[in-house]
C-alpha cells in the first residue's frame, strides 16, 4: 500500500440528509478499489477514490441484478468521467452523477463524499 | 442430354466422387436428373488423403466427407456397401453386387485405383497388408497388437505415412525402396538424402537401393520376416504393401470400354470415354487425354467438375494438371511443383543444403530466369509463393528466395508481387484476382470470410498462409484502417504490451499508462478492459521482471476483477463460491471429509465441478478467510477456479488400474497441474491427460491435452468445449515425460506472450499467421530462436509459484479486505440470502424487490439483460 502520511488520521464522511456521516479512515481507501458501507437507514453505499485522491460515493446496489455489488467493480475513466464497472455483468456508472453508461435510463442515487 | 428424366450412376464414392455431386448439385443437376451412387465401401466418401490422422486420434466419422443431409437434401440414391459387378453398355444398365439393376443416361467411373503389390512369394500371407482404406487401417492397427515390428514395402508418399503410422502403434518400423532413394517421384537425389537423414533420425530404418525378394512365413503361415534382393534377411512381424497404386479399370475392360497399355479408362479432355460418348471416368481410373493417369486429389477435382460442367451443357475441358505437391510426411515438410527435375533441359539449378538440419531446397531455373519448379525438404514455408511464381520470372533474384531468413540478404517476397491470375488455391483452382476481389468487393476482411466466399484454402489448406497475407494487403491497400488497440486507454495490442512490461521491466500499470497509453488516457484511472489485462501480464512476468508476486500486493490489488480481488468466484447475488485445488483430481478420503465439514459448517451448496473437483457455493465475503483458515490447514490450496489461469488437470485412472491404460495418465496430470497452477494467462487453461487412446479424460477438448501411446505421450492443443467446440490439434506425439514438459513450457508461453486478451487457444491457434504450422515452428522447431527464453520464464513461475490463499491469510492487511462493510466488519450483507431446493441451499432470487432503486419503471423495458 502506497499511503501518505498526512493523509492517515482523516476520515471519509459521506452527506445524508442531515448530517455527514463518518464511513472509514482516509486511508483504508485504495485508488481504483472500492469499500461498502452501511448507512444508518439499512442502504449500502460503495465508496471510491481515484489517483488524484478525489472521492465518489455511489449506492452500492447493481440495479441490473439486484446484488451489493458495486463497490466490488474496476474503475477507470471514460472521456475524462471516472466510472465503475458492474463486476457482473460489466454495465459502467458514471461515479460523479450516478449515470450508467450503458443504458441511458437507468441511474444509481449518488452521494456527496469528502474527507475531514 | 439434359432431360427431365434422365438418370445420371456414379460408380464409386471416393473423394473424386464425393467433389462430382457436390458439382452436380452446385449446377442443380441433382435437382433435373435422378442421381444413384453405387459404393463399394462400407461407409460414404472419405478424406483419404488425411487417412494416416486416423492414428493420431481421429475418427472415421470426423474423416467422412459427407453427410446424410447432403444426400438427403439433394435427393441422392446412395447405396454403401453395393458395388457395381457390370456394365451394359447396350441396355444402358449398370448391375450391383446386390442384384440391384439400374438403367443410366449418363454412367460416370469414379472406381479410384487398388493398391499394387509385387508378385513375390508369400505376398498374401497372415501380417501382410495394404494401406489404402479405413479397413486396411483398423485391421492393420489389430494386428499390430500382436506385433513389435513392422515393415513397409514403399518409400514413396503413401510408404512414408504408412511406416510413421506404424511407429505411432508403436512398432520399430522400417522402410524398403527399391528406388535409390525416398520420394523418388517427387524429390531428387539431394531432398531425397536430406529427407532420408531427418527420417532416420526419428528412429526409423530406411533400406533404398533394395527389392522385396520373398516375405519369409513361419509355421503357422504368419509373417516373421522378409528376404531382400541384397541377399539379406528382415525380421518382421507385419508388411505393409504401399508401392504404388493401379487403375481400378476392370470393370470398363469387361464392358469394352478401351483402357491404356499400362492402365487407366481412356477419356478426352471433356473425361469422356473415347469408346462411348455417355459414359466419363475421373479420378484415379482414368487416363487423361494427356496420356497420364493422376493420383492426385486435386486433378480429380478438376476432372469431376470438368464432367458436371459437360453434363449442363456448360464449356469445361481437362487437358493436364500440375503434380505440385505439399506434404507433411512424419513431420517433415516435403514439397515440389511444377517442373521440379528439370526435364526441360537447357535449365539451371539453384540449390541450398544444409544437411546438419535437414534442409533442401531447390529450384530450377530457365535462361530467360522464369521459375520452372523446385523440390523443398525440411521447410515448405515459401511452396505458396514459389508455386505462384511458377511460369514467371520473379522479381527478385532465385537464391535470395530459397536462403533462409538471417543468411545474407532475406528477402520476404510477399504474394502482393504475384499477378492477379496466379492461382493461388492449386486444389481448387482459384486465382489471386478473385480474392482481392472477395475483399474489395464482397466486403470479406478475414480468412474464414473469404474461404467460405471462394472456396480457396478449403481442401489441403496449405495456400491459407498466404491467404492471410493477401486479405491483409488488400485490405490495408483500400485504407481500411482498423484500430488493433486493446482499448481506449491504450493503442497497442495485448500482445505489444507483453512486449513492453517484459523489455523495459515495467511493473506498475499507472507507469505503463502514463508512459505508454494513449495520449489522452495518461493520468487518468485506465477502464476495465486493460487493467485486468496489464495486471494479468504483470503477474505473468512478475518473477523475471521483479513484480510482486502476489496479485494482491501493492498497486496489483486495484486491478484485479472481482474475482481475483477476492480470490474467489462471485456468483449472481453477490456470494462467491470457493474451489480449492484437487490435481489430477485424485484425492484422499480424509480431504474429501474435510471439504464435507466445511462446507456443513457453513451452511454451502457443493457441486463436483467439470474439471474433477469440488465447488462450494454461498460464501460471503467475511466467511472467506475463515473456510480457507480450515482448507490450507487440511492441507488445501487455491485452485484459482477465479483466475484467467490453469484451472484443473483431469485425468482418467490411467495405467494403475485400467486394464487398456498403457501410461499412468493420474500422475502425469498431478505433475502438470502443480507445475502450472498458479500461472496467469489471457484466458482460462484448461488440461487434461489420458492414459490411452480411448481418451475417456476427454484431453482432444483442452487447451493442452495429452493422450499415452504406448511409446510415450501425444500432445494436443488449442481444444475447446464450450459454445464454440473445436478439436485441439496434435502437436507432437510419442513425447519422454521431459519431452512432454518443456514443450508445453514453450506452448504455453508463446501463448501467453502472443494471445489478445481473452482469447483462448483455440481462438488464438486459428487467428495468429500460420496457425498449428507457425506455432509447431516456433515451439517445436525453434525456428524464431525463443524457447530458450520461454523456458526460463516457466521456470522462473514455476520456482517462485506460493499458494495465494496461505500467504493471503498471514498478510492482515490483505485480510482486512474480506469484510461486507468497511463500517461494520461483523456485519454480513443483508442482500446476501438463500432459500432452501433439493436438501441444499440456493440464492434468494427476489432480490430485484428489494432496496432502493432509483429507475424501477423504467427498467421494465430492459428486461432482456
Amino acid at each position: 500500500m502506497t499511503l501518505t502520511l498526512e493523509t492517515t488520521d482523516l476520515k471519509v464522511q459521506l452527506r445524508l440528509t442531515d448530517a455527514w456521516f463518518t464511513v472509514c479512515d482516509l486511508s483504508t481507501l485504495l485508488p481504483g478499489r472500492g469499500v461498502a458501507a452501511l448507512l444508518p437507514d439499512g442502504s449500502q453505499v460503495a465508496v471510491f477514490t481515484d489517483r488524484t485522491g478525489r472521492l465518489y460515493a455511489i449506492d452500492n446496489r447493481d440495479p441490473f441484478t439486484g446484488a451489493a455489488v458495486l463497490s466490488r467493480g474496476l474503475t477507470g475513466t471514460h472521456q475524462g468521467h471516472p466510472f465503475v464497472a458492474s463486476p457482473l455483468l460489466k454495465q459502467r456508472f458514471d461515479l460523479e452523477s450516478g449515470q450508467c453508461l450503458d443504458d441511458e435510463t437507468v441511474r444509481v442515487t449518488t452521494y456527496e463524499a469528502k474527507a475531514a | 442430354m439434359s432431360t427431365d428424366t434422365s438418370t445420371i450412376v456414379l460408380i464409386g464414392h471416393g473423394m473424386v466422387g464425393q467433389r462430382f455431386l457436390e458439382a452436380l448439385a452446385e449446377r442443380g443437376l441433382t435437382g433435373t436428373h435422378r442421381v444413384v451412387v453405387l459404393c463399394e465401401e462400407p461407409r460414404p466418401a472419405y478424406d483419404r488423403v488425411q487417412l494416416t490422422s486416423y492414428f493420431s486420434g481421429r475418427t472415421p466419422e470426423e474423416l467422412s466427407l459427407t453427410d446424410a443431409a447432403f444426400v438427403e437434401e439433394h435427393g441422392i440414391e446412395l447405396y454403401v456397401g453395393d458395388p457395381a459387378v457390370a456394365v451394359d453398355r447396350e441396355a444402358r444398365e449398370v448391375t450391383a453386387r446386390s442384384g440391384l439393376v439400374v438403367g443410366y443416361d449418363v454412367l460416370v467411373l469414379a472406381t479410384g485405383s487398388y493398391p499394387f503389390v509385387p508378385p513375390v512369394p508369400n505376398k498374401d500371407a497372415e501380417g501382410c497388408f495394404v494401406y489404402r482404406t479405413i479397413e486396411d487401417l483398423l485391421a492393420i492397427e489389430e494386428y499390430a497388437r500382436r506385433s513389435t515390428t513392422g515393415a513397409v514395402v514403399g518409400g514413396g508418399l503413401l510408404g512414408l505415412e504408412a511406416a510413421g503410422a506404424l511407429r505411432g502403434l508403436g512398432l520399430t518400423s522400417h522402410i524398403v525402396e527399391f528406388a535409390p532413394r525416398l520420394m523418388p517421384v517427387q524429390v531428387d537425389e539431394g531432398g531425397g538424402a536430406a529427407l532420408l537423414r531427418t527420417i532416420e533420425e526419428m528412429g526409423l530404418s530406411v533400406h533404398t537401393g533394395v527389392g522385396t525378394q520373398e516375405i519369409v512365413v513361419g509355421d503357422d503361415g504368419a509373417v516373421t520376416g522378409m528376404r531382400l534382393s541384397d541377399g539379406s534377411e528382415l525380421s518382421t512381424d507385419l508388411v505393409v504393401f504401399s508401392a504404388g497404386v493401379r487403375p481400378r479399370d476392370q470393370l470398363a475392360r469387361e464392358c469394352g470400354l478401351s483402357v491404356g497399355e499400362r492402365g487407366g479408362i481412356a477419356v478426352d479432355e471433356q473425361c469422356r470415354t473415347v469408346s462411348d460418348p455417355r459414359v466419363f471416368a475421373i479420378g484415379e481410373c482414368a487416363l487423361a487425354a494427356d496420356g497420364r493417369v493422376y493420383g492426385l486429389v486435386a486433378p480429380g477435382y478438376e476432372q469431376a467438375e470438368t464432367v458436371a460442367a459437360t453434363i449442363a451443357e456448360d464449356e469445361s475441358s481437362f487437358t493436364g494438371a500440375d503434380l505440385s505437391t505439399k506434404l507433411k510426411l512424419l513431420g517433415v515438410d516435403v514439397a515440389s511443383f511444377g517442373d521440379a527435375h528439370g526435364t526441360a533441359g537447357d535449365c539451371l539449378d539453384v540449390v541450398y543444403s544444409d544437411s546438419r538440419s535437414g534442409l533442401y531446397k531447390k529450384l530450377v531455373i530457365g535462361r530467360d530466369g522464369t521459375l520452372l519448379g523446385g523440390i523443398l525438404v525440411g521447410d515448405a514455408e515459401a511452396y505458396g509463393t514459389l508455386k505462384a511464381f511458377t511460369g514467371s520470372v520473379p522479381p527478385v533474384s532465385p537464391e535470395s528466395l530459397v536462403l533462409p531468413a538471417g543468411a545474407g540478404a532475406p528477402v520476404q517476397l510477399g504474394p502482393s508481387a504475384l499477378p492477379d491470375d496466379a492461382i493461388i488455391c492449386s486444389c481448387n483452382n482459384v486465382r489471386k484476382g478473385t480474392i482481392r476481389e472477395a475483399v474489395t468487393e464482397h466486403h470479406c476482411t478475414t480468412v474464414p470470410e473469404v474461404k467460405k466466399c471462394t472456396k480457396a484454402g478449403t481442401t489441403c489448406g496449405s495456400c491459407v498462409k498466404v491467404l492471410g497475407q493477401l486479405i491483409n494487403a488488400e485490405l490495408e491497400a483500400s485504407g481500411v484502417e482498423v484500430d488493433k488497440g486493446l482499448c481506449g486507454c491504450f493503442s497497442q495490442t495485448r500482445e505489444e504490451l507483453y512486449e513492453i512490461v517484459l523489455a523495459l521491466r515495467v511493473t506498475s500499470y499507472r507507469e505503463l499508462l502514463d508512459r505508454h497509453g494513449r495520449e489522452d488516457a495518461r493520468g487518468g484511472d485506465g477502464c476495465e478492459v486493460c487493467k485486468p489485462t496489464v495486471g494479468s501480464i504483470i503477474a505473468s512476468l512478475a518473477p523475471t521482471i521483479g513484480a510482486g508476486t502476489h496479485v494482491l500486493d501493492g498497486e496489483q490489488a486495484a486491478l484485479q476483477d472481482t474475482n481475483d480481488h477476492f480470490l474467489a468466484n462471485l456468483q449472481k447475488n453477490g456470494s462467491y463460491s470457493v474451489v480449492p485445488r484437487i490435481p489430477g483430481g485424485e484425492i484422499a478420503p480424509e480431504k474429501l471429509i474435510v471439504i464435507g465439514e466445511i462446507a456443513r459448517d457453513f451452511g454451502l451448496y457443493t457441486k463436483i465441478t467439470g474439471g474433477q473437483r469440488i465447488d462450494m457455493f454461498g460464501a460471503r465475503v467475511e466467511q472467506l478467510p475463515v473456510i480457507w483458515a480450515r482448507l490450507v490447514d487440511a492441507g488445501f490450496e487455491s485452485g484459482h477456479a477465479y483466475g484467467k489461469s490453469l484451472r484443473t488437470v483431469k485425468s482418467c485412472v490411467g495405467q494403475t488400474w485400467c486394464r487398456y491404460g498403457v501410461q499412468d495418465s493420474v500422475r502425469m496430470a498431478i505433475d502438470l497441474e502443480l507445475r502450472y497452477r498458479g500461472l496467469r494467462s489471457p484466458h482460462k487453461l484448461k488440461s487434461a491427460v489420458s492414459g490411452c487412446q480411448r481418451e475417456c479424460a476427454e484431453a482432444q477438448s483442452k487447451d493442452f491435452g495429452v493422450i499415452a501411446t504406448a511409446g510415450g505421450w501425444n500432445l494436443y492443443v488449442g481444444g475447446n468445449g464450450g459454445a464454440t467446440p473445436r478439436h485441439a490439434d496434435l502437436l507432437a506425439q510419442d513425447l519422454s515425460d521431459a519431452e512432454l514438459i518443456r514443450l508445453i513450457d514453450r506452448f504455453l508461453m508463446f501463448y501467453i506472450r502472443t494471445a489478445d486478451r481473452l482469447e483462448r487457444t483455440s481462438v488464438w491457434l486459428d487467428r495468429v499467421p500460420g496457425g498449428l504450422d507457425h506455432v509447431r515452428d516456433v515451439v517445436v522447431h525453434d525456428s524464431l530462436g525463443i524457447c530458450d527464453e520461454l523456458e526460463s520464464l516457466m521456470a522462473a513461475h514455476v520456482a517462485h509459484y506460493r499458494d495465494e490463499w496461505a500467504e493471503t491469510l498471514d498478510d492482515p492487511e490483505k485480510l482486512a479486505r474480506f469484510v461486507s462493510f468497511v463500517n461494520a466488519p461483523d456485519t454480513p450483507d443483508p442482500v446476501v440470502a438463500f432459500v432452501p431446493e433439493r436438501d441444499q441451499i440456493k440464492p434468494d432470487l427476489p432480490l430485484l424487490h428489494i432496496g432502493l432503486r432509483p429507475a424501477d419503471d423504467l427498467l421494465e423495458g430492459t428486461a432482456t439483460r
